[in-house]
């Protein structure tokens, strides 16, 4: 029974009570050399040193794989971890958020206090991330005869039908969507971690060759291998960590357009699953698009960084490519996205390094080429040409877009605590 | 009975507990389209399902469907990742609104069923058709054989169709 002084009341949505305390990743590489076994134990290390707790602190891990990963207990024991809760769940770009969802569940629901969260992968040197090598040589069995038998399998060949349908519907082109490269491989130019730090033009992104139209091979992210991990725990105790808070305001979790079997029954199939999600992410975190300062709409194609800013209200339905062609989106510019680079050109991790890079943002500690001073702190100068600077600056609030595919989204605001 | 076959050299496969694929690519075997309709509802789906996914009823008949429609949306494959499809590029995988059943239940919905642009015959298409279907072309389906119990139905201009007189197609080529 509650004592007559003592405050049971939740916040709404639990608005603010949980936060990210620590973030960790393993260089982004194509060859690891290793197995994801010692990728996602490197990535879980770095982010519980990162939060300055200790293996004891923390008693819960979720992880996302595709059947190509290691397993929760295996990171744990390797750390000597002892966890009184774990789940490794099936999906990929929308469960970061989602997981952060459910780890605040998980500590709400007094199961367990702090929850790390990890996706390691060898996306280039093992399991194909792109489709090719054993993926793309199984057997056609049953519901995949719909699709696999007409060589529609990878990622980009099954979302290009909604990806044209938008070019057709509003008129959007081919060099409005390749800004999406072009600003991020500026942003990844400073940003040491990235795996391609070259700045492409727009040209450059429309006179590459077709994989499949509409995407040429730069509308494409990057495959690699890496670990990536977050720790997420109550804001009372993040108040203990070592790093500055950064507190989550509001999460959807794989938030799906009808007939997630084939959302291309029904439309529009121009509007992605942000169209529904907004409904919820908005009002829960109790902000709008326009108080953000910067966001992190998943890149795993040009064309998703902007369909997702247009469903979720950045600007108006079928404005997108004006939007992400406008500098807006660029380090600089009003709400500059994915400012490490994203999938695009820093490396891909299902949506987990634009989380990372998001918290580093509202620490106002991105890791680029600033000078450190003596405080330990760096001295961002925000320039951000090329090799320079890529803090935003004042960041105070962001919002990650999680995509799995244009039927299903995930999403999450932080704001800097 | 479980169905194999093999299709550009892809190993196919239906498991015989599959009675919902087992039926759809029996009928194509014949080279009838038939899709179920649900027995509460009477709306026709795709692609195969065990319960209606509109008022979720389990009882459906399979009941042939005229199988014409134009194009909804596309892709064209350059960069195969598939073995059996690398000599066959560039191939179309179209998205194709059935004038069955088109704008129901509700405006934006069609029955959608995918293909690949094939010759009359089955066969992938030679890259000078490849270049005349877009958004907007009028199909009608064609199936090709894989083998007993399995053909895989696909999508040929429709020569008797009215044709747009330019179907929209990706702007920069």
């Amino acid at each position: 029974m509650p004592m007559p002084d003592t405050d049971t009341s939740s916040p709404r949505h639990l608005r603010d009570k949980y936060a990210i305390v620590g973030v960790g990743e393993t260089t982004y590489t194509r060859g690891s050399g290793v197995t994801t076994r010692a990728l996602g134990t490197w990535a879980v290390r770095n982010a519980i040193e990162d939060a300055g707790l200790k293996a004891s602190d923390v008693d819960g891990m979720l992880s996302y794989q595709s059947g190509d990963s290691t397993f929760s207990t295996f990171i744990a024991g390797d750390l000597g971890l002892r966890l009184n809760f774990y789940m490794d769940v099936f999906g990929g770009g929308s469960s970061t958020e989602a997981l952060v969802g459910m780890a605040m569940g998980l500590i709400e629901a007094g199961m367990c206090r702090t929850v790390v969260i990890f996706r390691a992968m060898n996306g280039f040197s093992q399991v194909r991330i792109g489709g090719t090598g054993a993926r793309a040589a199984a057997p056609v069995m049953g519901d995949a005869l719909h699709g696999r038998a007409y060589g529609w399998q990878s990622a980009g060949q099954m979302f290009a039908p909604t990806f044209m349908r938008h070019m057709h519907d509003y008129g959007t082109t081919p060099e409005q969507v390749a800004h999406v490269k072009h600003f991020h491989s500026c942003h990844a130019s400073n940003n040491p971690k990235a795996f391609y730090k070259k700045r492409y033009s727009v040209d450059e992104v429309v006179s590459s060759r077709f994989i499949c139209k509409p995407l040429h091979l730069l509308d494409c992210c990057v495959e690699t291998d890496n670990g990536t991990a977050i720790v997420v725990t109550s804001a009372e105790r993040a108040r203990n960590c070592r790093q500055h808070p950064v507190l989550i305001r509001g999460v959807v979790g794989r938030c799906s357009k009808p007939r997630t079997d084939m959302h291309y029954q029904t439309g529009p199939i121009s509007t992605v699953a942000g169209h529904y999600a907004r409904e919820i992410l908005w009002p829960n975190s109790g902000v709008g698009p326009e108080d953000i300062d910067l966001t992190g709409s998943y890149d795993a194609f040009t064309f998703t960084t902007m369909l997702q800013l247009e469903d979720y209200g950045f600007c108006k339905k079928g404005e997108g490519g004006d939007y992400v062609s406008n500098g807006t989106i660029r380090l600089g510019g009003k709400r500059p996205n994915n400012t490490s680079g994203g999938h695009l050109c820093e490396g891909y991790t299902h949506g987990l390094n634009m989380v990372i890079e998001n918290v580093r943002q509202l620490r106002h500690d991105a890791d680029d080429s600033c000078p450190i001073g003596p405080d330990g702190k760096r001295r961002h100068t925000y320039d951000y040409r090329e090799g320079g600077c890529r803090q935003v600056r004042d960041a105070e609030l962001s919002a990650n877009l999680g995509w799995a595919n244009p039927g299903t989204g995930s999403a999450m605001v932080m704001r800097r605590g | 009975m479980s169905v194999q076959a093999t299709y550009l050299g892809m190993p196919l496969a239906i498991d015989d507990l599959d009675v919902e694929n087992l039926a759809y690519f029996k009928h194509c075997a014949a080279h009838d389209f038939h899709l179920q309709r649900c027995a509460k509802c009477n709306l026709l789906r795709y692609p195969p399902t065990t319960a209606c996914p509109w008022c979720m009823n389990p009882k459906s008949d399979w009941v042939p469907v005229e199988a014409r429609g134009a194009v909804h949306s596309y892709t064209e494959v350059h960069h195969a990742i598939q073995p059996a499809f690398k000599a066959h590029t560039p191939y179309l995988v179209l998205l194709v609104d059935l004038d069955t059943q088109k704008g129901k239940p509700s405006r934006e919905e069609a029955l959608r069923v995918m293909g690949n642009l094939t010759t009359p015959d089955g066969k992938l298409a030679p890259p000078d058709m490849v270049k005349k279907v877009g958004i907007g072309t009028r199909v009608r389906m064609v199936f090709a054989d894989a083998g007993p119990g399995l053909a895989i139905p696909h999508w040929t201009i429709d020569e008797g169709a009215q044709q747009p007189a330019r179907p929209w197609r990706y702007p920069r080529e």
